[in-house]
């Protein structure tokens, strides 16, 4: 693994010291977080450490207190979620955030459309919109749905609508993943099946993972930054974070 | 759609055409007025059944493009329907792009009062300023015309303009609603935080829509000011906003047929109740009959009308197919 030191790594999403207040109430404190193309990083730690919080601000769906969010190198701090969806950025949900009455393709095209959406063009049938149609069929393969491609999405399995809501998210053909754990609620078979789609999807994106499943985080990330009650107490190699006796103490004390 | 239901479309819009063949200037006035319903409902199912946006106040866009009919007309000659239906419409669709800019910030229960809101405002000002003739509305005399060719006085043209106005409306907005711009606000109806992480801006499609909406309401209020030659407060009260609603959801959300046979269902059980060859005296208090049936058409047919062949197919055919005739 020594092709990525021959040059720097190509950063492509940066959280710089992002902090979010609630009130009275720290829910993120100075977090510094970096995603590089080629890699899973993964933030681990228990529930309320502001780990869906710091996703949903990298994201756009609302702004930080303080800090700053910068995407493909620009500041997007004050840029609103689909302004940035568009710049690249792609974000799967915790709860499914599927569109349970649409086709399993009529889902993917319509997160395809975002990038060419041309509203005027009121006459023409969306059905016939090549540039739409072509991501999603891409995309409906990528995610091995080709034999559901046209049920309703509502219909599919847990395991399904999950692989459903990355192919949406791939259908917007972003640069950056935020993935909120897409592995909740799977069996091991369908965990192994993920697995492998993020390590294909790795290669060309930069992939943000907040995952319970310590197995999983550890078979596939390349660093993992580990949270305590919104701030980061870790954040290093897989390897070098399991023998950091400081989240040791804070995985088993809480736990 | 499928083909049973186009042929059920084409069917209804060729027994509309040849309606007046076998009718006398009664049932021409009446399914006129119900016609004019039927655009008024198609406006609201853009908003309500396509965008997932219960809006409260669609009888101010109906009141203004009525009341722009009266107001911007000549007194001396007949105006022109090249230049007054277009104005009327989009004097509907300015308010409608004002007050869906202020109330599309706010969601729920929030939207359904401040369009309530915005629509009780446009009611007062012509209930009480000198602008609307107050209480009493005001008369228009003089009919619009386009050239010697169409003549509105006429009740029969009126019927086939109002006739070509709905089949217009109608299918533009089943183009509409299969194109990107459709597909986008079902998007918005189903799942908005979805559309909104995949690079859609909700916002501008939201207000696009509204302020269509209010401005093929406002085609619906020209044609009824044209119709009855009259316009009142009454056309922008929350009564009417009410009615309209009970419309699409009587025909069933979601479906253009749905605001069609609402409008013709919502008339039909009026004129029913409020006959009195048929309930005698109690006709008068046709109110309670009219409430009391949409309460049941609402707990029998939770799909609105539109729903109740599939409902009776899968009565008939068991449970093993209701998947199939829910989709």
């Amino acid at each position: 693994m020594n092709i990525a030191t021959s040059k720097a790594p190509e950063v492509l999403l940066r959280g710089h010291n992002i902090t979010r207040r609630w009130g009275g109430l720290v829910a993120l404190n100075q977090v510094n977080v970096e995603l590089t193309r080629g890699t899973v990083h993964a933030v681990i730690g228990t529930n309320g450490a502001g780990k869906s919080t710091l996703i949903n601000i990298l994201s756009g769906e609302f702004p930080p207190s303080d800090g700053r969010v910068e995407l493909l190198g620009q500041d997007v701090t004050l840029w609103q979620q689909p302004r940035r969806a568009r710049a690249g950025l792609g974000r799967s949900y915790q709860r499914n955030t599927i569109y349970p009455s649409f086709s399993v393709f009529e889902n993917c095209r319509l997160a395809a459309q975002a990038s060419q959406q041309k509203p005027w063009q009121w006459w023409q049938n969306a059905q016939s919109c090549q540039h739409s149609c072509g991501i999603a069929e891409g995309v409906v393969a990528r995610s091995g749905l080709t034999g559901s491609r046209n049920i309703s999405a509502g219909l599919l399995s847990h395991g399904q609508k999950r692989q459903l809501e990355i192919a949406m998210c791939l259908a917007t053909q972003p640069q950056v993943l935020l993935l909120d754990e897409p592995l909740a609620g799977m069996g091991a078979e369908e965990t192994d099946r993920m697995l492998a789609m993020l390590q294909e999807l790795k290669t060309d994106h930069a992939i943000l993972l907040v995952e319970h499943d310590m197995d999983a985080v550890f078979r596939i990330a390349d660093c993992v930054t580990v949270m305590v009650n919104g701030s980061v107490i870790a954040s290093d190699t897989p390897a070098a974070i399991r023998s950091n006796p400081q989240v040791q103490t804070a995985y088993l004390g809480d736990h | 759609m499928n083909e049973s239901k186009s042929y059920f479309v084409v069917a209804v819009f060729a027994a509309l055409a040849l309606f007046p063949l076998v009718s006398g200037n009664y049932g021409v006035d009446f399914v006129t007025k119900i016609m004019v319903y039927a655009i008024f409902a198609l406006s609201l199912e853009l908003l309500v059944g396509a965008t997932g946006l219960v809006c409260f106040g669609h009888a101010a866009f109906f009141g203004i493009g009525a009341y722009a009919a009266v107001l911007l007309s000549a007194e001396s000659d007949p105006s022109n329907i090249a230049w007054l239906l277009p104005a009327c419409v989009g004097t509907a669709a300015a308010y409608a792009l004002v007050v869906g800019a202020l109330s599309l910030r706010t969601k729920g229960v929030y939207f359904i009062m401040v369009t309530l809101a915005f629509a009780q405002m446009a009611y007062y000002v012509v209930h009480d300023t000198p602008l609307g003739g107050g209480t009493d509305g005001i008369y228009l005399t003089l009919k619009p015309v386009l050239g010697s060719l169409i003549d509105l006085d006429r009740a029969v043209t009126l019927y086939g303009f109002t006739l070509a106005c709905l089949a217009l409306v109608f299918g533009a907005m089943a183009v509409l609603n299969r194109s990107r711009f459709g597909r986008a606000l079902a998007g918005i109806r189903v799942n908005e935080q979805r559309m909104r992480a995949s690079g859609f801006s909700t916002y501008p499609y939201k207000l696009a829509a509204f302020t269509l909406s209010g401005g093929i309401a406002g085609l619906a209020g020209f044609l009824f000011a044209v119709k009855d030659g009259f316009v009142n407060p009454e056309m922008m009260s929350w009564h009417l906003s009410g009615a309209v609603l009970i419309m699409i959801i009587l025909g069933g959300l979601g479906h253009l047929r749905g605001a069609l046979i609402g409008a013709f269902a919502f008339a039909l059980l009026q004129e029913l109740f409020k006959s009195e060859a048929i309930f005698g005296a109690f006709a008068k208090h046709w109110h309670l009959g009219l409430g009391l049936s949409i309460i049941a058409s609402v707990v029998l047919l939770p799909r609105g009308l539109v729903g109740l062949p599939g409902q009776i197919r899968a009565r008939l055919l068991g449970g093993k197919n209701a998947a199939e005739v829910k989709a």
